[in-house]
């Protein structure tokens, strides 16, 4: 592995991905899990600890799509238009989530509308997420600079797969999140969801990584062949221990731990995929190398790059100390 | 789901859809961040409490423009690589990498900062709280800035040399992309534009509270203020507008002869036509209205100065003449009814009539929603007159597009529109109810009720 330009843009798209995937995981899992709550003081609490931070948290989105577009123009203009509806599909699902902070508390009358929307609007936005994230591993039929397949593609069983193991692990984030930043019944019952999830998302991580290998042989290469094994087995292995810990946290009454443990299990999952896709971007068809920007765009946007998002990552940490603590029922004083 | 349009106008029109109703809200939103800076400023300046009661009245019509502004942008992100997708890998390291640093320098810095200015004054203090507001203000300010210079890219390309597989490249320095030629005329334009209709309807909410109540001090002093930005913006805009019209002519010949509807040319100096009905196929303008010489006075500043007519470029590159013909009139218009207003509403200053002036009150509520309908009607001029290109001179739209069927881009098209309707109705429906209720000396504290959180204060808590 050589340290060029495309491998360093590679290296902070997946960086930029997985602040994403974290970050708006949990405050999508809440609106996933949003009917799950009690209407008055556990759904007030539940807004009330991602109202300040869920824009910043989606943010991470825009840099995804833009540094695609500007780091893999290649790429970009392959995999939007192969998973077109679901795009589209996410699109309008964070469309209707994101008024919903604002209108269900404008809008008392019709609260119970936008809590649906706000609900509705996150699954919708999660599956179609997923769905992408298998499409891509599944294939994409390249033609030429383009896309030559169907519509429809996408949708297989693996994509669907992939789709509600996603939706299991945005929910497990906002379980897991709201046991830190609530108490009392809320925090009670956020704790029993967290088990419950944990369990389904070790189920879903496994038929993942069970289905994976055996869509290609390449897949099933990098994982099983010697000695790479000696290290990609590694990551089960580790996914084990942090979800022992995990539980442990769980039955120890911890309030942060199960959330950073959680994190965890995520960057356990995203490496797992890396290692599946490197260095492909569109599996088995483009790589990183064929889909990278000339030189002069690449380096023009390092500079900024390598400058901004520290301070993005410092102002952005700033901004979560300032609502730090229990959200209150009460708001903020 | 066959509508018989081909998936390339369908494309088309699924873009001016979603760009349009995205574009309202950051119009509104980069005037109204300044203006909040502005009364924020102000309040820990004199320590006024009217100043106090502005600002968090319209922090609270800030947030749901902010919010409709935010989920409509993310769809603009993705656009050009669902409809877009040759255009995308064309243009990509071009414009891909503008847009990538309007993300890392101004959504950041927006999204980051509102939360503190949303909830956080007594969590942080008045200073610190003065700055999330002033980051947010700078933050929209960047966010034009960077999109235009990449917009504008399209119109003027310049800095750029094609490589073997079609891509536009930078040559060497990225400052002549940036600052492309027709860049600085574009970006004050629209920053001039934004702070216009943001004017308009501060101007707007205040005269509707004077008509009921011309005691109310909170409508006083948003009319006044909002009314001594109009006289400053509207004469400066035009200003702006008829430099970017001579940049125009020279970069964008065809585009500005469209807008004049200047089918013929004019050796010896070309009148400006005020009505008429274009005709692409006849290529002439009928029943038309003119005067003479004035065209090339406005575009040329001499009376006698030669222009060229359409007739001179293959009807190829014609772009759809009837459409920009109108849309221009309907932006310069607009713009001379405000200038209009504005000198009203000095003449009303002057006389110490400005809050008693019933009727100019009344224009100035009628005139509220203006700024949006020249603000996208200088929109549509500018990008339809790019056509048929969509960067100008090297890309043509219909070879920009992703090899899509059409009822995937109709049933996406529908979807947008069914969706957008409904909750940017919604949106509309919310912001004006919050305009309608009158500024009062006790407007609820936006830090002590969380404004994005439901069910914490009773509904009555709002009025």
């Amino acid at each position: 592995m050589t340290f060029d330009l495309a491998t360093i843009w590679a290296a902070i798209l997946a960086f930029s991905i997985f602040a994403y995937v974290v970050m708006d995981g949990f405050d999508l899992g809440i609106g996933i899990l949003f009917p799950g709550f009690a209407i008055g003081d556990e759904r007030d609490q539940a807004m009330n600890s991602i109202a300040p931070v869920w824009d910043g948290n989606e943010t991470w989105l825009v840099l995804g799509g833009g540094g695609l577009m500007a780091a893999f123009p290649l790429a970009y203009a392959i995999i939007l238009p192969a998973t077109y509806p679901l795009v589209i599909a996410m699109l309008l699902g964070l469309v209707f989530r994101g008024v919903a902070f604002e209108f269900r508390w404008r809008d008392p009358r019709h609260r119970a509308v936008w809590d649906i929307a706000f609900c509705a609007g996150s699954v919708v936005a999660t599956l179609a997420q997923g769905m992408m994230l298998g499409a891509l591993l599944q294939g994409i039929h390249v033609v030429g600079r383009g896309y030559g397949g169907g519509w429809l593609d996408w949708l297989t069983p693996f994509s669907v797969l992939t789709g509600v193991a996603l939706l299991t692990g945005y929910a497990l984030l906002g379980a897991s999140w709201l046991i830190g930043k609530t108490g009392g019944a809320a925090q009670a019952h956020a704790r029993r969801m967290a088990f419950q999830l944990g369990i389904a998302m070790l189920v879903m991580m496994a038929a993942v990584s069970a289905a994976t290998p055996l869509l290609a042989f390449d897949y099933w290469r990098r994982w099983f062949a010697f000695p790479g094994v000696l290290l990609t087995a590694q990551v089960p292995v580790l996914v084990i221990v942090t979800a022992a810990l995990f539980f442990r946290s769980l039955a120890r009454g911890d309030e942060r731990a199960p959330f950073v443990l959680t994190l965890a299990l995520f960057a356990l999952g995203f490496a797992g995929l890396g290692i599946s896709m490197f260095p492909y971007v569109v599996p088995r068809a483009v790589t990183i190398w064929d889909a990278a920007a000339p030189e002069g765009s690449l380096i023009f946007l390092l500079v900024g790059t390598v400058a901004i998002i520290p301070l993005i990552i410092g102002y952005t940490a700033w901004a979560y100390w300032v609502f730090r603590g229990k959200a209150g029922v009460a708001g903020y004083h | 789901m066959d509508f018989g349009f081909d998936a390339l106008t369908l494309a088309r029109a699924q873009f001016a859809f979603t760009i349009s109703f995205h574009f309202v809200f950051p119009a509104f939103s980069i005037g109204l961040a300044s203006y909040l800076m502005v009364l924020e400023g102000l309040w820990l300046k004199t320590g006024k409490g009217v100043y106090a009661n502005l600002y968090r009245y319209w922090l609270k019509i800030f947030a749901v423009t902010f919010g409709m502004g935010v989920v409509s942008g993310i769809v603009m992100s993705y656009q050009f690589g669902t409809n877009w997708a040759v255009f995308s890998d064309k243009a990509g390291p071009i414009v891909g990498p503008l847009m990538a640093y309007e993300v890392l320098t101004a959504f950041f810095l927006e999204a980051g900062f509102l939360g503190v200015m949303l909830f956080g004054i007594s969590k942080v203090g008045k200073g610190l709280h003065f700055f999330a507001t002033c980051m947010v203000a700078l933050g929209t300010l960047i966010s034009a800035t960077w999109i235009t210079a990449a917009n504008s890219w399209m119109h003027t390309p310049a800095g750029f040399v094609i490589n073997g597989k079609g891509q536009f490249m930078p040559a060497g320095s990225w400052l002549p992309i940036i600052f492309n030629p027709s860049f600085p005329y574009r970006l004050v334009h629209v920053v001039i534009a934004a702070y216009l209709t943001t004017s308009l309807v501060v101007a707007a909410v205040g005269a509707w509270h004077l008509l009921r109540d011309r005691t109310n001090p909170g409508a006083r002093t948003m009319f006044s203020m909002a009314m001594g930005m109009i006289a400053l913006a509207a004469p400066l805009q035009i200003f702006a507008g008829d430099m970017h019209g001579l940049n125009t002519l020279e970069h964008q010949t065809p585009k500005i002869l469209a807008m004049e509807g200047d089918f013929e040319a004019s050796p010896d100096g070309a009148p400006l036509i005020l009505f008429g009905i274009p005709s692409q196929k006849d290529a002439a303008v009928h029943y038309k209205v003119e005067i003479p010489k004035l065209g090339s006075l406005i575009l040329k500043h001499a009376p006698d100065a030669p222009l060229p007519g359409l007739k001179d470029y293959p009807r190829s590159e014609w772009p759809p003449v009837p459409i920009v013909f109108w849309s221009f009139r309907l932006m310069v218009g607009l713009g001379v009814a405000m200038l209009g207003m504005a000198a009203w509403g000095l003449w009303a200053r002057l006389r110490r009539r400005l809050y008693d002036a019933r009727w100019l009150h009344r224009a100035a509520l009628t005139m509220g929603p203006t700024g949006f309908v020249a603000v996208l009607a200088g929109w549509v001029t500018t990008e339809v007159g790019r056509q048929p290109y969509t960067v100008y001179g090297f890309l043509l739209t219909a070879q920009s597009r992703s090899p899509l069927a059409a009822p995937a881009v109709a049933t996406s098209l529908l979807a947008f529109v069914i969706v957008y309707f409904a909750v940017f109705g919604a949106g509309t429906y919310y912001l004006l109810r919050l305009m309608a209720h009158a500024p009062h000396a006790h407007e609820s504290e936006p830090a002590h009720i969380p404004q994005r959180a439901a069910g914490l204060v009773p509904a009555a808590g709002l009025e």
